[in-house]
């Protein structure tokens, strides 16, 4: 009887180890009553402005986004807040922020914004690059988008003086996470009903680690057979994309060209004010800036352009399910360059950043309430 | 007898009957609440229109039993009286009407189709409709995914009370533990009834209550438990706590045993800060808690699921025999109507709501029975709505 019941009862136990494994699961939403809670971290430079005009459009927009603020910059960072961020980043799911700078002279300082990414694996870099009307540039009718492998590569901050005056640095490519992003890239481009995903390398002298690269695309590309693959070295991509760019649709590489062929693919549509850059791991997402600057050099002048980080919260909308609000913010920037013909100084415009935010508000104010009752707040 | 009820709430609340000051330039200014203070700043001009404010938010109203429905009629002249940009979507739900009442089904649709509420309190009769163990209250729980309960426990300044300087917040898991509505008798005189608990829902509401520290600025979550007796079943629950609490590295976490917690709770309640617990010790605390600062006329309650929002009183009474009789007191249906307002973000209105909810308690002239005084529902009221400037 005693013996039955101890058994019974570890039979119960190992029961709920089953159920709770199947059941539990890391994967948290913070949404509340229809709220979204979302983490902000203003960065340096010109992030904290930046960060306040977020908050201003998404309130005005009446977005159901309640933030939880961490100041994370490069003066305040300390290993404990690093970890709390991260941690505040798995919990929420969701995190927008500013760039931080890295300091260039010590060598042991770790750039935040990698090891944020790396802990929180977020391994696809995505920026569209997408021409606004009137905004004067060399190249019209763009829109491509750049798939960036975020994890590995060159910045695996591997690097060591093997004999004094000889450093080694190791770039590193793996079959999984090549897989991984490519996987990502054909999806994102099926979903999007983009035609063409062109992979960017340097397999003819990197043979074994851009070659595993190219062979991981090809091996997902063979899934998708509606979607039209192509392989460009990263040099002709570079001469290609200033002389006609217009051929490119979704282009997958990996960590370093990523950097270098998304800030080309900005410069292009009218510079780093425009455009937005969104990360993805498994179920955590953060958006910043596409290209990453911290824009110190224009903090606190009152002129530097917002839409790109605006750009990066109709995304965060847009993530979050809340489509109508994304698309009023987004019609709302776009009107106001083109329509109202209110541009910064970086796009050729005389109006000062609060002048365009003023635009941009009225805009929003506008059309919101055509966001229907679904979503509304 | 809701309809009873009703009639005379209609009576006391004829507009007629109560003289209010009203600020008559106010309702011309309503819109400009909505707009973000620093885009009034930047740009005042009139060439830029302001929002339409014509598309009221609709927010389903459920009067519920006993006092409901007079309760719900204050809170509807209080945004009457201050131009809140709500329409209400009322629907009768009562298990003791069970001919009029509407379904499950068409409460569901409504409150997932506005996402947010403001409901009374359904009485649940001894004897469920065809011997059914499930209460309207669960099924509306359970199919919505209702799955916390919060009640700000928190002293009013001007009532006299046993306990002071209490604020702390009892958050509950209301989706399963003991009202699993899972019982049976396996042999005649005995009744096993089953109490679950499940680690996802156990994580979702420790997460939930360490979310709610985290944006209230709280310090400490303390989960409440009988680990000693239940080891596997709260056990489990208290170690979903103590996984989640690694998130939050600057918040403390606690465990208590309930008859601890109990004890605590009525010597030195001060010492807590947020709560959180499985299905029936919240109810139970949450009951006491509420005893504490004044009782159920006083406290306001919500529940949440992912998407949807519901304000309610923060413990559940009917209060079916002070129905028609004016004394009821309408403080915690009209405090959670602020808060329903403060979940739109329309900030200013709950603001003026409850300063002027706050200004007639503190100031002692207008008390209903329940917090000592000798004032009725309609002059308590009334002295409310003198206050919404």
């Amino acid at each position: 009887m005693n013996k039955s019941l101890v058994k019974s009862s570890h039979l119960l136990k190992q029961m709920t180890v089953v159920c709770s494994r199947s059941l539990s699961s890391d994967v948290f939403t913070t949404k509340y009553g229809g709220k979204n809670r979302v983490l902000l971290i203003p960065g340096d430079g010109v992030g904290p402005e930046m960060m306040f005009h977020v908050k201003e459009t998404l309130r005005a927009a009446r977005a159901p986004i309640e933030f939880e603020e961490i100041n994370l910059n490069s003066k305040t960072a300390t290993d404990s807040l690093i970890d709390q961020a991260v941690l505040a980043v798995k919990r929420n799911g969701v995190c927008i922020k500013g760039n931080i700078e890295t300091d260039h002279n010590n060598p042991t300082s770790q750039s935040v914004n990698v090891s944020l990414r790396q802990r929180l694996d977020l391994y696809a870099n995505v920026v569209r690059c997408k021409s606004i009307p009137n905004v004067k540039t060399r190249h019209d009718n763009l829109d491509i988008l750049i798939i960036r492998e975020n994890t590995e590569g060159e910045y695996s901050n591997l690097e060591h003086e093997s004999v004094s005056g000889v450093v080694e640095s190791l770039k590193i490519i793996t079959r999984e996470k090549s897989l991984r992003i490519a996987e990502f890239a054909f999806e994102k481009a099926q979903k999007d009903g983009r035609k063409k995903v062109t992979a960017v390398h340097k397999a003819n002298i990197m043979k074994l680690g851009d070659g595993q690269f190219l062979a991981s695309c090809r091996e997902v590309a063979q899934r998708y057979p509606d979607i039209k693959f192509e392989t460009m070295i990263v040099d002709n991509t570079c001469m290609q994309l200033v002389s006609k760019p217009q051929q490119f649709d979704v282009m997958v590489m990996p960590n370093l060209y990523g950097n270098i062929v998304a800030n080309v693919c900005a410069g292009l549509i009218g510079g780093a004010g425009l455009v937005a850059g969104s990360n993805y791991g498994k179920n955590v997402a953060l958006f910043e800036s596409g290209t990453r600057n911290s824009g110190r050099g224009v903090a606190g002048q009152n002129s530097a352009n917002p839409s790109g980080m605006l750009f990066s919260a109709a995304n965060m909308l847009r993530y979050l399910g809340l489509d109508q609000h994304s698309s009023v913010v987004r019609n709302a920037i776009i009107n106001t360059i083109s329509q109202r013909n209110v541009k910064t100084v970086d796009i050729g415009g005389t109006a000062s950043t609060s002048e365009f935010m003023k635009h941009v508000l009225d805009e929003i104010h506008q059309h919101t309430p055509e966001i229907d009752g679904l979503s509304k707040f | 007898m809701a309809t009873k009820a009703f009639s005379f709430a209609k009576q006391i609340l004829k507009p007629n009957s109560i003289k209010i000051a009203l600020n008559q330039n106010f309702s011309k200014n309503t819109s400009s609440l909505f707009v973000p203070p620093t885009v009034t700043v930047v740009n005042p001009s009139q060439a830029n229109p302001l929002p339409d404010q014509s598309k009221k938010i609709k927010v389903t109203l459920v009067p519920g039993d006993g006092v409901g429905p007079e309760l719900m009629l204050c809170v509807r002249e209080v945004y009457k009286q201050i131009g809140v940009p709500v329409e209400f979507e009322e629907i009768l739900a009562s298990e003791l009407l069970p001919g009029r009442s509407s379904s499950v089904e068409d409460l569901k649709e409504s409150f997932k189709r506005n996402r947010v509420g403001l409901m009374g309190v359904i009485t649940t009769p001894a004897i469920g409709e065809s011997g059914q163990l499930e209460s309207m209250n669960q099924k509306i729980r359970l199919q919505l995914d209702l799955f916390a309960h919060v009640i700000r426990v928190k002293s009013l300044p001007g009532l006299k009370l046993r306990y002071s300087n209490i604020d702390f917040v009892v958050i509950r898991e209301q989706k399963e533990g003991e009202y699993s509505a899972l019982e049976h008798e396996s042999v005649p005189g005995v009744v096993e009834s089953l109490k679950i608990t499940t680690k996802e829902n156990a994580r979702r509401i420790a997460k939930f209550a360490f979310d709610y520290a985290v944006s209230n600025n709280r310090k400490k979550v303390t989960a409440v438990h009988k680990a000693n007796i239940m080891k596997l079943g709260d056990g489990l629950f208290i170690k979903s706590c103590q996984e989640i609490a690694e998130m939050y590295p600057n918040i403390k976490f606690e465990t208590m045993i309930i008859d601890n917690c109990c004890m605590q709770l009525v010597s030195k309640p001060q010492q807590f800060d947020v709560m959180v617990l499985p299905n029936l010790y919240g109810n139970i605390v949450g009951n006491l808690a509420v005893g504490l600062v004044g009782g159920p006329g006083i406290v306001p309650g919500e529940s949440y699921s992912n998407d949807i929002a519901l304000f309610e009183s923060g413990a559940r009474h009917a209060f079916a025999t002070a129905a028609g009789r004016n004394v009821a007191n309408p403080t915690a249906m009209i405090l959670s109507s602020a808060n329903l307002l403060k979940h739109l973000n329309l900030n200013a209105y709950a603001q003026r709501i409850e300063n002027a909810v706050y200004k007639v308690i503190k100031s002692g002239k207008y008390r209903t029975k329940d917090i000592g005084g000798y004032c009725n529902q309609s002059d308590f009221f009334k002295a409310i709505l003198n206050n919404l400037q």
